[in-house]
């Protein structure tokens, strides 16, 4: 006799203790620790906190514990927490050309005010595997200098006093910053929606994008104006203290690509700009939202949209990492119902088929088509 | 740390009277896609995130909620969809499907008939019929404006040329209230004649894809088809194995690998229902293949 | 002049309360002509009757543009109220109206006047809350629509008597149109823009 499945409870409360257990590992080896992975695999919490859109690396590097080091997995329960939390408002815009940099480098210039800096870069590292680095390695004290005086203007801001850069969009005073995690987002969308989607994407879409830009699906001549890493204050004005009140410092990753130029009848040609800004250092992203962003300027700027990175529809709906593995990996639910109706509905094509098939080959019919 | 605390029901209020606004307004306008700005759950995208949120915003602490997943409240993804409103929102919950006042759903609706008290909120995967035959949103909302929905006739008969059917077996379009082609989610086509002219408020739930759409009671549902090939359900050609059944949705159940089958409800609270009532079935029908059962 | 603490008050459980007056609305909007009642109460300010005031709790807030008759822009009390408990942008321009207020039927405005939404974004439009004299007796309308099965007889008396006549123009212009809920102190009728009047009795 046949009794139905039952029991998908207590199925589930195990499944989720072998998780926890597996999580641990063995339990002979010491359990990792939120400081390690904050200090240690810093960069997984700089990307968490990117795509999670929340900087806290206390919980950015909980989330990569509990995820058992899947960044998505990561990433998603960051996301799942900050949308629980209030919204007080949006904070003045941060300064970076006040940050205090540790790295930075442009391409555009052999030289340049402040000076080119390299700062923690695996940028010339040979990828040689480091065997010293698998137990008890104390790294050598770094090189120090006194901290420089001296001001690091952007090099976006070096070519804009010539005019030879398009001057970078002011936002009206008292205009509202866009929110897609608050709105409906509407096609076609604006550059702060645009931006605000490419910094939550995923670090590998845009790479993959960003590159396809390169061998010449949407090609925009990109040259790395600057790339800086460092600290930047974040101020916010409370509606009743009437002033901008310091929150704290954050780290921020900000790349400016230099474009092909633009230019009309009436307008002197000048080069365009591509932004990227990201969370913690991570230059991979920040290069690759500035290409995409570039991008999917086209229309604004006149150009031709053929390419999939030009597609805002295409990079905007596909670009979120947290909706496409909810999408991609929603195909291991149960789907019997639906595939029975189709089971139903082949075995009935294959039945008709096989009869039209049957009368075809049937003798009478031979026959005629012999005659 | 920041130590999270969460509302009744898990949303905060201004998500929740965000979403209520875009209920009413679907209700409003039968069939249309309503646009919102749909949170990010702590569950995956495509696991019932928009059924979820819908829930949320309706459920008040007087209902009782039951969870389906392929007609079945003890599929994993029902369960944990039902504890997590029992846990956030402290509902009772069941099984029966008359006592419920809110049914959420996936891919099935329920073979009881529904009444006048009752919400039936579908969680909603692609919300946009026309989506697999034009994937731009500016373009598809454009056809729904216009109301011009050749594309999708083009395709049905498309399939018929091929295969002498239309080849839609679940997510059969339909359009609502003579105006707008609606997805129905991806119910098998065996469904949809229970969305006509049901007397539950029927709600649909889009997370991923951000959209909210409505059946109002009482409103017109008919499935897209040609004078010349009429919408035909899927039927099956057995009864249920358990309560012997003739007219339910059926699971097929691979009993071994030498082509034993059996047919059972996929509507398990019907199915026990009937059971319960004295009605029996073979416990052994396969019509593919005939297998006795130890 | 009213101060803050003086304003009559919100909801004493904001969470329950909204849900049960967003059932009340919601099956109000579902079922058409059909009297739904408002049980939570919260402090009605000026000319707003109670359940006005409930579903002003329950859906506006920063995000719904409000538009206001003059009976009700008057009352110093239902603007205070109002910016206090709900924070909705109070707006002279109906056609960019999430909500209107109307106290005095009477007086209504033109409904061309109100947003309509557009053929792409129908639900951009102004839901018009009306606040009539009766929802239990008066006139007879018999109803038809979505939501309705067969016919529905709503017994209304209701400003302006022509209401809905004019609520012919959602028929032309359907899927846009306006969205009307009736209240009568905790009575509550929606008459979306699917509804139609077959006939009406005296």
């Amino acid at each position: 006799m046949y009794v139905a499945v039952k029991g998908g409870e207590r199925a589930i409360e195990n499944a989720h203790r072998l998780l926890a257990h597996k999580r641990r590992g063995d339990q002979n080896v010491a359990e990792i620790s939120l400081d390690q992975i904050s200090e240690q695999l810093g960069l997984a919490v700089d990307r968490v906190m990117s795509e999670g859109s929340l900087y806290d690396r206390e919980l950015a590097a909980l989330a990569i514990k509990q995820a058992r080091g899947d960044l998505i997995e990561a990433i998603f329960l960051v996301r799942a927490f900050r949308a629980t939390l209030p919204r007080f408002g949006a904070s003045e815009p941060v300064d970076t050309g006040a940050m205090r940099v540790q790295r930075r480098v442009s391409a555009t210039f052999k030289d340049i005010p402040g000076g080119q800096i390299l700062g923690p870069t695996f940028d010339y590292t040979h990828r040689l595997l480091d065997p010293s680095l698998a137990e008890g390695f104390v790294p050598e004290t770094p090189a120090a200098a006194e901290a420089s005086t001296v001001p690091t203007p952007r090099v976006t801001d070096i070519l804009g006093r010539d005019g030879l850069i398009e001057s970078s969009p002011q936002a009206a005073d008292g205009a509202s910053v866009g929110d897609l995690t608050r709105e409906p987002l509407n096609f076609p969308a604006d550059r702060d929606l645009r931006l605000q989607n490419l910094a939550r994407g995923d670090e590998g879409f845009l790479l993959a994008m960003g590159y396809s830009t390169q061998r010449g699906y949407g090609r925009n001549h990109p040259f790395v104006g600057e790339i800086r890493f460092g600290e930047v204050e974040v101020e916010f004005v409370a509606e009743d203290v009437g002033f901008a009140v310091p929150l704290g410092a954050i780290e921020l990753t900000e790349c400016q690509m230099v474009n092909q130029f633009k230019g009309s009848a009436t307008e002197a040609p000048c080069f365009t700009r591509g932004y990227g800004l990201a969370f913690g250092q991570s230059e991979r992203k920040t290069m690759s939202m500035a290409l995409v962003d570039r991008a999917l300027r086209a229309r604004e700027l006149g150009e031709e949209a053929l390419a999939p990175a030009q597609d805002e529809e295409f990079v905007m709906s596909h670009s979120d990492n947290v909706q496409a593995t909810g999408f991609v990996e929603h195909l291991k639910l149960p789907h019997y119902v639906d595939f029975q109706s189709e089971l139903g509905l082949l075995r009935k094509l294959r039945q008709e088929f096989a009869e039209a098939f049957a009368d075809a080959n049937a003798p009478d019919a031979m026959k005629e088509a012999a005659e | 740390m920041n130590a999270p605390a969460y509302n009744f029901a898990y949303l905060d209020e201004q998500t929740k009277r965000m979403i209520r606004r875009a209920i009413l307004k679907a209700i409003a306008i039968p069939g249309y896609q309503v646009p919102f700005a749909s949170r990010e759950m702590p569950m995956p995208y495509g696991w019932g995130t928009g059924g979820v949120q819908v829930t949320a915003a309706i459920l008040g602490p007087q209902d009782v909620l039951k969870v389906i997943d392929q007609g079945s409240d003890d599929t994993t993804n029902a369960i944990s969809i039902r504890k997590f409103f029992a846990k956030t929102a402290g509902v009772a919950t069941t099984t029966a499907t008359d006592e419920a006042t809110v049914i959420q759903t996936r891919h099935r609706i329920p073979e009881t008939a529904l009444h006048a008290s009752q919400v039936l909120v579908y969680q909603v995967p692609i919300p946009e019929p026309l989506r697999f035959l034009e994937p731009r949103e500016t373009e598809t909302r454009r056809m729904h404006a216009l109301a011009e929905y050749g594309l999708m006739h083009v395709k049905l008969y498309e399939d018929i040329a091929r295969f002498g059917h239309i080849a839609t077996a679940y997510a059969y379009p339909v359009k609502v209230n003579a105006r707008y082609v609606m997805d129905p989610s991806p119910t098998p086509k065996f469904d949809n004649p229970k969305m006509d002219n049901c007397p539950a408020l029927q709600l649909f739930g889009a997370g991923r894809e951000k959209r909210i759409y409505a059946i109002p009671p009482y409103t017109q549902v008919v499935s897209l088809d040609f004078e010349d090939h009429p919408f035909e359900p899927y039927r099956f050609n057995a009864p249920c194995a358990l309560c012997g059944a003739e007219n339910s949705y059926l699971d097929e159940i691979v009993t071994d690998d030498k082509g034993g089958r059996m047919f059972v409800c996929s509507d398990t609270d019907y199915c026990e229902g009937r059971q319960a009532a004295g009605h029996h079935g073979s416990l052994s029908a396969a019509p593919y293949k005939e297998k006795a059962h130890g | 002049m009213t101060t803050i603490a003086e304003l009559p008050p919100g909801f004493a459980d904001k969470v329950l309360s909204a849900q049960s007056t967003f059932r009340s609305v919601m099956d109000a909007m579902a079922r058409p002509g059909l009297v739904q009642r408002i049980v939570p109460m919260a402090g009605a300010p000026g000319p707003m009757m109670r359940g006005t005031a409930a579903i002003a709790l329950t859906l506006f807030d920063h995000d719904t543009p409000l538009w206001l008759d003059a009976q009700m822009a008057e009352s110093s009390d239902v603007l205070k109220w109002l910016k206090f408990h709900t924070g909705a942008p109070v707006v002279q321009d109906s056609s960019i109206a999430a909500f209107a207020l109307i106290s005095d039927g009477g007086a209504l405005p033109p409904l061309e006047r109100f947003a309509l939404g557009s053929s792409e974004y129908p639900d951009r439009s102004t839901t018009v809350i009306v606040q009539v004299d009766g929802l239990s007796s008066g006139r007879a309308f018999e109803l038809r629509g979505p939501g309705i099965d067969g016919v529905a007889t709503l017994q209304a008396s209701i400003k302006p008597f022509d209401l809905f006549e004019r609520l012919r123009m959602n028929e032309a212009l359907f899927p846009r149109g306006i969205d009307v809920v009736l209240v009568a102190d905790d009575a509550v009728v929606a008459i979306p823009r699917t509804t139609r009047v077959v006939s009406k009795g005296s």
